[in-house]
């Protein structure tokens, strides 16, 4: 006969094993994709797949000699902090007033700008492209941080919305009573207060910056051009070379990849979207 | 010295008035409470004194300056939340000195404020803790706290109690109260509690549906109330309502029929008052009690009893079905569905006439 405490243990350790399942899964890929680096191109094609094999840093050597990596990296850097940066200094006041200032048309207003976002971008890759081409912003630097920052721009208005509206107005109020002018109330009382929340939407805007491809792909060549373009670029003429393919993902995944584990605590806050205090 | 002076004050929303002309003198030292139902407007009429909403018309004036339109930062006054409203990033001490240092003032006088604060407000031991590591009662106190160090020319508290246990509630008012004469300062309350108001203020103010009721010391109001709305809201428990109509009136007084059946003579004399005309009688708890033999009778069926042990609340209900309390001393032991016959002793009967308005003692008018 099973007992309570015999299910509940049964239950727990079925709940357990079933997470790591799916954790394993979902880290499958780059596992592979770390371990096909290190092969040589022949071993990375045999079938079946080999798991044993000698290593190898030829893959990652033959990049640094084609390509520049850091020039590449570099770019990424520039155009995430930037773009966040830019994205930040939009995005503050505008959920200030949505979420202090609250009117009527308030939360239409929040849809509609959620809604840009179902948008697909190839869609208007047409207009923005010839924009682009007609401002001078075909291959620079600033061309994809104004992109970068339109796009994020709905999603980092919605978080940091979400995390003003957790702090009571009361406490502004108080503030304001206090002899606080706009400024010093924004600077010592709201930004402190919603810091945690505006960490984890800089390192969300960060991330999304530094992995995304179609806008890199199609208004960067190489003056510009981030580390997604860098993957890109071994992907066709000559073939596939999955090694090779390989070793440079995992050399422009891993800076994000390190950076995202290091403050992973404030991105699962950050997710959460302010639903833990 | 502050005074402050409210002139026809409104305030609204495109279809909706919470503020519907409000005149208001508060005097210098004088502790203000406004009372009322929960949406009377009594919160929002505090933070129109702020500043912290727009006034819709109406002018508000402090010591002689008319402060309408003057940002809340710059009108000298200081609010104490229902919510504490503490800085939660910030230890009790920089909640305290907040206002000093953003009004640039310097360290040793902010020092030397912040530690008087904390002394009259026993917050010593707590001035390195954040807001989060502290009670409520601790809480309400920095609160307080940081209004004093402001030295406003008004303290402005919104409910500042309703947050607390009934325990504590007591205690902190007690503590208001002493602040209050030990600061000699001014100060307007809100709240819904009519304790708070019956207990700590030199003036309260009745609000209802954003208009003031009555103006008046408390027990001016307890004992005098203008209309029936004042009459059923200050006292616990309620003021007993029975209607009836005038059957007779003679110089200095009318006869009354109750519904209930009992005629009464009231010493009361006023211009609404004719023969046939509606009116309500009203009668506080602790003026009924069970009638001897001789006495205006009125009979009530017992409804359930309270008794608290000093006290007992009998509740009755009248034979028109008016409901009514009675307060007895010590113990009374009614029966539930027991006839019981009740004193009315009409020295202490209010009258209010169709409209609701009392009707005035003609005795007391000339005294």
């Amino acid at each position: 006969m099973t007992t309570l405490k015999q299910s509940r243990r049964l239950h727990s350790i079925a709940l357990g094993s079933l997470s790591w399942l799916i954790a394993l899964v979902i880290f499958f890929p780059i596992f592979w994709m770390v371990l096909t680096s290190f092969k040589t191109e022949l071993d990375a094609f045999a079938t079946p797949p080999q798991l044993f094999f000698t290593p190898t840093l030829e893959n990652y050597l033959h990049i640094q000699e084609r390509s520049d990596y850091f020039h590449f990296a570099w770019n990424s850097v520039v155009i995430s902090f930037s773009a966040t940066i830019l994205c930040m200094l939009i995005a503050v006041p505008a959920a200030y007033s949505m979420a202090f200032y609250e009117t009527k048309r308030t939360r239409k207003t929040l849809l509609w700008m959620l809604s840009t976002k179902m948008l697909p971008p190839v869609g208007v890759l047409m207009p923005i492209y010839l924009l682009a081409k007609g401002a001078g912003l075909l291959d620079t630097q600033l061309g994809l941080i104004i992109i970068y920052t339109l796009v994020n721009l709905p999603i980092v208005v919605w978080m940091v919305y979400t995390y003003f509206k957790d702090i009571p107005k009361d406490i502004l109020e108080a503030a304001r009573l206090d002899g606080a002018t706009l400024m010093q109330e924004m600077a010592r009382v709201l930004l402190p207060i919603a810091k945690g929340g505006l960490a984890s939407t800089v390192l969300l805007s960060l991330i999304l910056c530094w992995n995304e491809a179609f806008w890199s792909l199609n208004l960067t060549s190489s003056q510009a051009a981030p580390l997604t373009a860098l993957i890109a670029s071994y992907s066709s003429p000559e073939g596939l070379f999955w090694a090779k393919l390989s070793a440079v993902s995992t050399l422009a995944c891993a800076p994000i990849l390190i950076f995202g584990w290091i403050s992973q605590k404030q991105l699962v806050r950050g997710l959460s979207f302010g639903a833990v205090k | 010295m502050a005074t402050l002076k409210v002139r026809n004050l409104k305030k609204g929303f495109e279809d909706l008035q919470i503020i519907k002309g409000i005149d208001l003198e508060v005097r210098d030292r004088e502790f203000v409470v406004f009372v009322g139902p929960s949406g009377c407007g009594k919160s929002t009429l505090l933070r129109l004194i702020a500043g912290l909403e727009d006034v819709s018309s109406g002018q508000i004036e402090l010591d002689g300056r008319d402060i309408t339109e003057v940002t809340p930062a710059k009108r000298d006054l200081a609010m104490v939340f229902q919510t504490y409203a503490l800085y939660p990033h910030m230890s009790v001490r920089k909640n305290l000195s907040f206002a000093l240092d953003l009004a640039g003032r310097d360290k040793q006088d902010i020092d030397r404020k912040v530690n008087e604060a904390a002394r009259i407000l026993e917050l010593q031991p707590l001035l390195d803790r954040k807001p989060k590591q502290l009670s409520g009662g601790q809480r309400q106190r920095v609160a307080i706290g940081r209004a004093i160090v402001r030295n406003p020319k008004i303290f402005l508290f919104d409910e500042p109690l309703s947050n607390l246990d009934a325990a504590l509630r007591v205690q902190m008012r007690l503590e208001l109260s002493r602040l209050h004469k030990e600061l000699q300062a001014t100060m307007i309350y809100v709240t819904h509690d009519q304790v708070e108001a019956m207990t700590l203020a030199d003036k309260v103010v009745v609000l209802n549906a954003g208009r003031v009721e009555q103006v008046g010391s408390p027990l001016e109001l307890y004992h005098h109330p203008a209309n029936l709305f004042v009459a059923g809201f200050l006292g616990t428990p309620k003021m007993g309502f029975l209607k009836g109509q005038v059957s007779q009136v003679f110089n200095d007084g009318c006869e009354v029929l109750l519904d209930a059946g009992t005629r009464i003579t009231l010493p009361r004399v006023g211009p609404g008052l004719a023969e046939g005309s509606p009116v309500t009688v009203g009668i506080r708890p602790e003026h009924l009690e069970l009638a001897q033999p001789g006495q205006c009778q009125l009979g009530v069926v017992a409804d359930v009893s309270e008794r608290l042990g000093s006290d007992t609340y009998c509740h009755v209900r009248t034979d028109a079905g008016e409901p009514l309390t009675l307060r007895i001393r010590g113990d009374l032991s009614s029966q539930y569905g027991q006839r019981l016959s009740l004193h009315l002793d009409a020295q202490y009967c209010h009258l209010f006439d169709a409209d609701g308005l009392a009707v005035a003692n003609p005795m007391r008018a000339a005294a």
